[in-house]
C-alpha cells in the first residue's frame, strides 16, 4: 500500500518537456493554494523528483515562499529543497535568510539548533558574514545541542570560504572547552577538518576529553579516539623501548597477568615510566572495546596497537575477533587490520588461529583475506594443522581461493623449512590437478622455491618439462622455461628439447613466453652451444620480427651479447656471467608487508594509498614535551567553563540526573559505577528556572565558587528608535542612523552592537563608505564594518559595527568617509545600552543585592503617572528604555530587573517598587556606581510620563 | 564524512540519491558498476572503491546496494556501521529494508535520512529519537494523513536527544507493563569429513522487548556470568557495574532493541546437537554419481531439534538430482546449483535420509570436492552454552512489570564438509 500520495515513480526520465512543464505548473498552483494539505502534497512530490535525482530547481520561487510555513512538515520539506538548491539560484535563497535568522532567537533550542543548521547548510557565499556571526552566537547558546550544531557549522563555513579559518579557530576553541558530551565529538570532528596541526588546542582539555569519552555518543568515541591517538604520538615519548615497561604509577590491576609484571618491575629499574596522562587515555578508551559499534572497537584497536605497550596490545584481539561475526563488510575491514597486525605481532592472534578457518559460504575477498592471516600466523607448531586445513581449500570449487591457497603453502614453505620438502611434494602431486588455473599456481610458487633450494630437484624440473605439454596458462609456462633454461645444467638432455619444442610453437605463445623462449635459447647457447646454436639463432630471427618491440629490443639484446661478431664489446666476454649468475631467491612476502606504515582503521590502510586528508601519525618524540601543558588549575577551569555561560553560576543538587538518581536509590554502588560522567545539561523551556549542572570534575571547585546562578538571555525587547548619525545636509546627501539591536556579543565579548543605516539622497552613486580617523577615549575599541563599495542612489544599506564603550556614556567619534568626502560624525550611547539582560532567580537577585548596598545603591523616589502601574506596563517601558533582563518577582508591587555591563560584566540590579499615591521607589544596585546614577536618572522620566 | 549516499537496486537502477554537501553527479556510481561487473557476485563486490576524485564505500543489504560517496579520509568502519544503521532504521520503519518500501516512504526516507546526518556527520541515530522527531507510518495513518492533510512529522519536540539519556523519551506510558528477553545463541562450527570438530564457538546475543512506563532502573543477573568471555554492550548499560558485579544494570530503551552480544569463551567445550552421516561421491568417467544424507540429534538436552534445513552449493558439473527423501522435500535449483532440503523436526526414532542419483554433465570432469553441507536448525528452551537468567529487578518505579525469558539455540555459520 503506498503511504504517502504520490511520488510519481511511474514516469520516466525520458518523458517529454510538455509533460514536466505541465507537471511544475500543476505543482506550483499547489504550492500557491491557500490549503497547507496541497502544499504539503505539492512538497511530498518535489522531494519524490529530487530523491530520484529529477531536476526541480525550476520551482525554487514557489517553493521558498514557504520556508515560514507554519506547518513544520512543510517547512522540513522547504528546508531539504533549499539545501539542495540554494547553490544553485543563489539570489532567490537570500530570501529565506531572514527567516533562519528570526528563527535564531527564538526561545526554543531545537529550532534554533535546526535555522542554525539549515542556515549553514546554503552554500551562497554572500551570506559567510551571517553564518560567522550566527556560528559565533549559537557557540556560545546556553542549550548544548544548539552548541553542537554550531560545531558542525563550523565545518560546513571552512568548506564553502576557508578565508574564514582565523576566526573559526577561535570559535572552536571555544567550543574544545565546552563540557558537554553532546559537543564533544563534533567539535572534534570540526578540529580535524579545520585545523588538525593546531594540537596545541588540545593540550587544556586533553584530560577532559579523556574523561568524557566514555558518554560521547558512538560515533563522537571514533573521531575523538583517533584524534587522541594523533595527540599521544606528538606528546609521549615510546612505550616500546626495549619491550621493557615498567610503572611507577601503579595500575597493577590493569595487568592481566600481575605476577608477570611484578617480576620485570623488580628487575628493570626506571627505564621508562609511562606519562599517566598516556596511562589515562589506555585505560579510558579499554572499556569502548565493549562498544556494540564496530568502528568504536575498531578505533581502540588500532589506539592500543599504536600507543600501548607492546604487553598490553594483545587485550584488543578478542574484541576484533568478535567482530568477525558481523557482515561482510565490516569482516572485510577488520580482517584487513588483523592481516597488518598480525605479520608483526604473530602472537597476539595466534590464540584465535581456528577464528579464521575458511568457510565454503564466505565470499572471496574474506576468504583469501583470512588464508592470509593463517599464512601469517604459520609457525613450526600450527604447520601441521594448517598444511591439513589448506588441503581443504586447494581442492575448493573456488579456483581462485584455491590458487591462493597454493600462493599461501608456498610461503608457509619458506618460513619455516621443516615443512619445505613437505610442501614442495604436496605441489608437485597439485601438478596433476585436472584445473589448469591451480596447476599453474603451483608450477609458479614451485618454481619459486626451487630456487631458493636448487640443490637436488632434478627430478621435479623434469616433471614439469613434462608437463609443458598440456599446460597453456602463460605465466605457469614462463615459469617452467626459466626453470629449465636456468638449470639447463641438470637436465642437460630435455632442455634442447624443450627449446626445439617451443621453437616450432613460438609464434603463437604469449609474449611471456616468448621472452623466456629467448632467454633459454640463450642461455643454452652459452653453455651447450653445439645442439643449441642453430635452434637459438632460428629463435633469434622470429624474434627479430616479432609485433611487439619489448621482444625485438630482447631479441636484439641477446643477440649483441652472445653471438661473437666484430662488433661485439668487452661485454659478451662475460655473457655467461650475466645470464647464469647466482640469482637471488624471491621473498615470498605478504602483500600486507608495507601497510603499516599507515594508521590502522583508516581509509588509506585500507586502499593502500594515501587518501586525501590522511593525517600522518607522528613517530614518537624521543624526548617528551612539556606534560605540564596539559595541566589545568582549578581556578581557570572554573573560569573558561563560567567564560562560556557568560557568567557564574552554582550547583543546585535538586534535580537528579542519571548517575546521581543511582547514586539515590543504590547506595553502595558510588557514582563512578554508573560509569557514565555527569553531564552538563540543562533543561528548556523553562529557561529561567533551570538549573546548570556540571560534570564532576567540577565537584571540588563548587564549593569555592558558590556564586549566584544568572546568565545571559535573550534583549526582551529590542528598541526600535534610532538616533541619528548623520543629517542628510550636513553629509551632502549622504545619511547615516544608528540604532541599537541589542545583540550579544556579536563582534566580541564587550562590545555593544550598533546597527547602521546608510542612505544615498543624491542623485548619483556614493562609492566606498567607510569609517576613518577613530577618536575614541583611552581603552574605548570599535569594530568597522566591512566598507561598502558602492550605494545606489535612493539606496540604502544595514550594516553592523561594535563598539566597546568600556562601560562609559563617552561619545565615540569617528569620521564616516566616502571616496570624495568625510563626515565628523559620533554616537553617544544611552545608558541602557551598555547593559545585557541576564536572568536569575528572585532569590539570587536579593541575595546579589544585599551584597550591593551603602555605596553601591542608588535611590530616588517618583511619581508614577496613573496608567503606568500595572505590571506588563512597567515592564514594558522599562526594558524598552534600558536592556534589563526581568526577574519573577513574588510581589505584585515589586519589579525587578537585571543585567550586566557589557565590558566589565559587573552586574545592575534595578527594582521599581510600587508605593501608594502614584509614587514609586526605584532602587540601583551597582559596583558601577556612575553608570547607576545615570540610569537612574534616565530611568525616572519613563516611569513618571505618560 | 559522507558526502552523498545513493541506493542502487540489483539490476543497477539509482533509485535514491542524497547528498548532504554540494551535489555529486551519479556518473560517479560508474566507478561502482565496473566494480560490482568485475566481481563473481554480489558478495564479492569489494565496499571500498577508489575513484579519481572521490571513494565510495558501500554495503549490501537486503538486495539493495547502499553506496555512500566519500572525498576524505575516513575510518570505513565509521562508515559502514552508518550504513547499516541506516538500513536497520529503514527496517525498523517500514517493516521491512526493500526497493518498494523506500520508494513508498520516499519523503519519510528522506526526512530520516536528514535528521541522521548533519553535514555527513552522523547526528541522530538512536531509533527512539528519530521516532520522536518522524513517526513511523502506520496503514491508519496513512489514511488519516491522507485524507486530512496531516504530517508525519512529530509536533512535539524530542526530549531524549537533550537528556542524558539519549537513548530513552520521557513519558512513556503502558498499561500492561512487560519485559521480555530473548537469549538467542548461535553455533558456528565446521565439522569436519570424519564428524569431527574442527572449530565450533557459541555466538549469543540477548534481544529485549521492553515495555514499560516511566523510568524504570533495570538490573539483569545470571547464574553463570563467567560463561560470558566477551561482552558488547548497549549504549545504555553501566560498564562499571558489570566490571565489578558481572550485572547487568540499565536504564533501557522503550520497544525493541539488542542488549547484549557475546561470546562463549572457546576453552568451554561447544555441544554440538546434530550429527550428519553422508556418502557423496562421483564415478571416474561416468555422468552419474552417488548421494546419501542422513541427519540424527546428539546431545541435545532432551530437548527437539527442529526446524532442520539442508542447503548444498553442488559442483557446476551437476545436471540434475534424483533423490527421494524420508522425510521432509527437497528442492534442487539447477540454475545456482543449490540443493536445498527441508527436513523440519528430527525424531530420534526414525532419522530423516535424502537419497539418490546425481546426474552430471556428461564429458565434464569429475568434480574435484565434495560439497559441503550448510545445516541449519533451532532448539527452543534451550541455552547451548548453559547461560542462565538468574533474576530480573527494577528500582525507580513502583507497579509490577510482567517479566518473561526465552531461550533458543540456532545453527549459525554450520557447515559439515565431505
Amino acid at each position: 500500500m503506498s503511504i504517502t500520495s504520490s511520488p510519481h515513480w511511474e514516469e520516466k526520465g525520458g518523458a517529454n518537456e510538455l509533460l514536466v512543464q505541465i507537471e511544475n505548473e500543476d505543482l506550483k498552483q499547489m504550492l500557491e493554494s491557500s490549503k497547507d494539505s496541497a502544499k504539503l502534497d505539492a512538497m511530498k512530490r518535489i522531494v519524490g523528483m529530487i530523491a530520484k535525482g529529477k531536476n526541480a530547481s525550476e520551482l525554487f520561487p514557489a517553493v521558498v515562499k514557504n520556508v515560514a510555513s507554519k506547518n513544520i512538515e512543510i517547512k522540513k520539506l522547504v528546508y531539504v529543497y533549499l539545501m539542495r538548491y540554494a547553490e544553485e539560484q543563489q539570489d532567490l535563497a537570500l530570501l529565506s535568510i531572514s527567516t533562519f535568522q528570526r528563527a535564531l532567537k527564538d526561545p526554543n533550542q531545537l529550532i534554533r539548533a535546526s535555522a542554525l543548521r539549515v542556515l549553514s547548510s546554503i552554500r551562497v557565499p554572500i551570506i559567510v558574514p551571517i553564518m560567522m556571526l550566527a556560528i559565533k552566537e549559537a557557540s556560545s547558546d546556553l542549550s548544548p545541542y544548539v552548541r553542537k550544531n554550531a560545531a558542525h557549522a563550523i565545518q560546513k563555513l571552512y568548506s564553502l570560504d576557508p578565508e574564514q579559518k582565523e576566526m573559526l579557530i577561535e570559535v572552536i576553541e571555544k567550543l574544545l572547552k565546552d563540557k558537554s558530551t553532546l559537543v564533544a565529538g563534533s567539535v572534534v570532528m570540526a578540529f580535524e577538518e579545520v585545523c588538525p596541526d593546531r594540537i596545541d588546542l588540545i593540550h587544556k582539555n586533553y584530560r577532559k576529553l579523556c574523561n568524557l569519552l566514555v558518554d560521547v555518543e558512538e560515533w563522537g568515541q571514533v573521531v575523538i579516539i583517533h584524534m587522541l591517538t594523533r595527540y599521544a604520538r606528538t606528546q609521549f615519548v615510546s612505550p616500546w623501548k626495549d619491550d621493557e615497561v615498567v610503572e611507577e604509577y601503579s595500575e597493577n590491576n590493569f595487568y592481566e597477568s600481575d605476577e608477570e609484571q611484578k617480576e620485570k618491575d623488580q628487575k628493570v629499574k626506571n627505564t621508562y615510566t609511562m606519562d599517566p596522562d598516556h596511562r589515562l587515555l589506555l585505560r579510558n578508551t579499554k572499556p569502548l572495546l565493549q562498544s556494540r559499534n564496530a568502528a568504536v572497537v575498531m578505533a581502540v584497536a588500532q589506539l592500543y596497537w599504536h600507543l600501548a605497550p607492546k604487553s598490553e596490545a594483545g587485550i584488543v584481539s578478542k574484541s576484533l575477533v568478535r567482530l568477525l561475526h558481523s557482515n561482510r563488510e565490516v569482516q572485510y575491514i577488520v580482517l584487513q587490520n588483523i592481516a597488518t597486525m598480525s605479520i608483526q605481532r604473530k602472537g597476539m592472534f595466534e590464540p584465535y588461529l581456528k577464528s579464521f578457518y575458511v568457510r565454503s559460504t564466505d565470499p572471496t575477498m574474506i576468504k583469501t583475506l583470512k588464508l592470509e592471516i593463517l599464512t601469517n600466523l604459520a609457525n613450526e607448531a600450527n604447520i601441521s594443522t594448517l598444511l591439513r586445513e589448506f588441503q581443504t581449500y586447494v581442492r575448493s570449487q573456488d579456483k581462485q581461493f584455491a590458487a591462493a591457497t597454493i600462493q599461501a603453502i608456498g610461503r608457509c614453505a619458506t618460513n619455516i623449512t621443516e615443512v619445505t620438502d613437505t610442501c614442495l611434494n604436496g605441489l608437485v602431486c597439485l601438478l596433476s590437478n585436472r584445473d589448469e588455473i591451480v596447476v599453474a599456481e603451483s608450477v609458479v610458487v614451485i618454481k619459486k622455491l626451487l630456487q631458493t633450494q636448487p640443490a637436488h630437484h632434478g627430478e621435479i624440473i623434469k616433471h614439469m618439462a613434462k608437463l609443458l605439454d598440456n599446460i597453456t596458462v602463460p605465466v605457469a609456462r614462463a615459469s617452467i622455461l626459466w626453470l629449465i633454461g636456468e638449470y639447463c645444467e641438470r637436465v642437460p638432455k630435455i632442455a634442447p628439447d624443450v627449446l626445439r619444442k617451443t621453437a616450432k610453437t613460438f609464434t603463437n605463445e604469449d609474449d611471456l613466453v616468448k621472452l623466456q623462449i629467448l632467454n633459454l635459447g640463450a642461455k643454452l647457447y652459452l653453455t651447450n652451444s653445439k645442439q643449441t646454436k642453430l635452434l637459438t639463432q632460428y629463435v633469434l630471427n622470429l624474434g627479430k620480427y616479432d609485433q611487439s618491440y619489448d621482444i625485438r629490443d630482447r631479441t636484439r639484446f641477446i643477440r649483441q651479447l652472445i653471438v661473437p661478431n666484430e662488433k661485439s664489446g668487452a661485454l659478451s666476454k662475460y655473457a655467461k656471467k650475466i645470464f647464469l649468475a647466482q640469482k637471488p631467491a624471491p621473498l615470498l612476502e605478504s602483500p600486507f608487508k608495507d601497510r603499516d606504515h599507515f594508521q590502522l582503521g583508516t581509509l588509506s590502510h585500507t586502499l593502500n594509498s594515501r587518501a586525501t586528508g590522511y593525517l600522518e601519525l607522528s613517530d614518537w618524540p624521543k624526548v617528551a614535551p612539556d606534560p605540564s601543558v596539559r595541566n589545568v588549575d582549578v581556578a581557570e577551569l572554573a573560569k573558561e567553563w563560567t567564560g562560556i555561560l557568560g557568567k557564574t553560576k552554582k550547583e543546585k543538587p535538586t534535580e537528579k540526573f542519571y548517575s546521581e538518581s543511582e547514586e539515590d536509590e543504590d547506595e553502595s554502588s558510588s557514582t563512578s559505577a554508573s560509569g557514565r560522567c555527569l553531564e552538563s545539561n540543562l533543561h528548556l523551556p523553562c529557561l529561567k528556572n533551570s538549573i546548570f549542572r556540571t560534570g564532576h570534575y567540577l565537584k571540588r571547585i563548587r564549593k569555592k565558587f558558590k556564586k549566584s546562578q544568572s546568565y545571559v538571555a535573550a534583549p526582551v525587547s529590542v528598541p526600535t528608535k534610532t538616533h541619528e548619525l548623520l543629517h542628510r545636509m550636513s553629509g551632502k546627501g549622504l545619511a547615516a542612523h544608528y540604532h541599537f539591536s541589542r545583540q550579544p556579543g556579536i563582534f566580541g565579548d564587550r562590545m555593544v552592537s550598533v546597527q547602521l543605516t546608510v542612505t544615498n539622497t543624491t542623485d548619483q552613486k556614493i562609492e566606498n563608505i567607510h569609517i576613518k580617523e577613530k577618536k575614541l577615549p583611552p581603552g574605548m575599541r570599535m569594530h568597522e564594518f566591512n566598507p561598502i563599495e558602492c550605494l545606489e542612489p535612493a539606496g540604502s544599506i544595514t550594516v553592523s559595527m561594535g563598539i566597546d564603550f568600556c562601560d562609559s556614556a563617552q561619545m565615540a567619534s569617528f569620521q564616516l568617509c566616502t571616496k570624495d568626502d568625510y563626515f565628523n560624525v559620533n554616537i553617544q550611547p544611552p545608558v541602557g545600552e551598555l547593559l545585557l539582560p541576564v536572568t536569575m532567580s528572585e532569590k539570587d537577585f536579593k541575595k546579589e543585592q544585599g551584597m550591593l548596598t551603602g555605596m553601591n545603591e542608588t535611590s530616588a523616589t517618583i511619581a508614577v503617572a496613573p496608567q503606568n502601574s500595572t505590571r506588563l506596563v512597567i515592564i514594558e517601558k522599562v526594558v524598552k528604555a534600558a536592556n534589563l533582563g526581568v526577574v519573577p518577582s513574588g510581589q505584585d508591587n515589586i519589579h525587578r530587573f537585571a543585567a550586566k555591563t557589557v565590558h566589565s560584566g559587573s552586574l545592575m540590579l534595578v527594582t521599581v517598587e510600587l508605593k501608594e499615591s502614584s509614587t514609586a521607589q526605584l532602587i540601583i544596585n551597582t559596583e558601577k556606581t556612575v553608570i547607576g546614577s545615570v540610569l537612574l536618572r534616565e530611568l525616572k522620566p519613563v516611569l513618571s510620563q505618560g | 564524512m559522507i558526502h552523498s549516499l545513493f541506493l542502487i537496486n540489483c539490476s543497477g537502477d539509482i533509485f535514491l540519491e542524497k547528498h548532504w554537501k554540494s551535489v555529486v553527479s551519479q556518473s560517479v556510481c560508474d566507478y561502482f558498476f565496473e566494480a560490482q561487473e568485475k566481481a563473481i557476485d554480489v558478495e564479492n563486490v569489494p565496499p571500498v572503491i577508489s575513484t579519481p576524485h572521490h571513494y565510495l564505500i558501500s554495503i549490501y543489504r537486503d538486495k539493495i546496494f547502499f553506496v555512500s560517496v566519500i572525498q576524505t579520509e575516513v575510518p570505513p568502519l565509521f562508515v559502514i556501521e552508518f550504513l547499516h544503521r541506516v538500513a536497520d532504521t529503514f527496517q525498523d520503519y517500514f517493516g521491512e529494508c526493500s526497493e518498494t518500501a523506500i520508494k513508498d516512504n520516499v519523503v519519510i526516507v528522506y526526512e530520516l535520512l536528514e535528521e541522521m546526518l548533519d553535514n555527513g556527520f552522523p547526528l541522530a541515530t538512536e531509533s527512539n529519537i528519530l521516532k520522536e522527531l518522524i513517526k513511523p507510518p502506520t496503514i491508519l495513518r496513512s489514511v488519516v494523513n491522507s485524507i486530512t492533510g496531516s504530517s508525519n512529522v512529530g509536533d512535539t519536540l524530542p526530549t531524549g536527544q537533550l537528556s542524558n539519556i539519549p537513548w530513552r523519551r520521557a513519558g512513556v506510558k503502558y498499561t500492561n507493563n512487560e519485559a521480555y528477553f530473548d537469549v538467542i545463541e548461535e553455533i558456528d562450527a565446521i565439522i569436519d569429513k570424519s564428524g569431527s570438530t574442527v572449530f565450533a564457538e557459541i555466538q549469543g546475543v540477548i534481544d529485549s522487548c521492553i515495555k514499560l512506563s516511566g523510568m524504570p532502573d533495570l538490573s539483569l543477573s545470571f547464574m553463570n556470568p563467567r560463561l560470558l568471555d566477551d561482552v558488547s554492550f548497549h549504549p545504555c548499560i553501566r560498564f562499571k557495574r558489570w566490571e565489578s558485579e558481572r550485572v547487568l544494570s540499565f536504564i533501557p530503551p522503550d520497544g525493541n532493541f539488542r542488549l547484549i552480544s557475546y561470546r562463549v569463551s572457546s576453552q568451554n567445550l561447544v555441544a554440538i546437537p546434530v550429527y550428519v552421516k553422508h556418502m557423496i561421491s562421483f564415478k571416474e568417467n561416468s555422468s552419474s554419481g552417488r548421494f546419501d544424507v542422513t541427519i540424527g540429534p546428539k546431545q541435545n538436552m532432551g530437548k527437539t531439534v527442529e526446524g532442520v534445513v539442508m542447503t548444498v552449493h553442488m559442483p557446476k558439473a551437476v545436471l540434475n538430482m534424483n533423490l527421494t527423501a524420508t522425510q521432509g522435500s527437497y528442492t534442487f535449483d539447477p540454475v545456482i546449483k543449490v540443493l536445498t532440503w527441508d527436513v523440519g523436526k528430527i525424531t530420534p526414532q526414525k532419522l530423516p535420509n535424502l537419497k539418490g542419483i546425481v546426474n552430471l554433465q556428461s564429458g565434464a570432469p569429475k568434480p574435484e570436492e565434495n560439497p559441503s553441507l550448510n545445516i541449519q536448525f533451532k532448539i527452543q528452551q534451550l541455552a547451548i552454552s548453559g547461560l542462565k537468567v538468574n533474576r530480573l529487578d527494577m528500582y525507580g518505579e513502583k507497579y509490577k512489570p510482567f517479566k518473561g525469558v526465552k531461550y533458543i539455540t540456532k545453527a549459525g555459520k554450520f557447515q559439515v564438509r565431505t
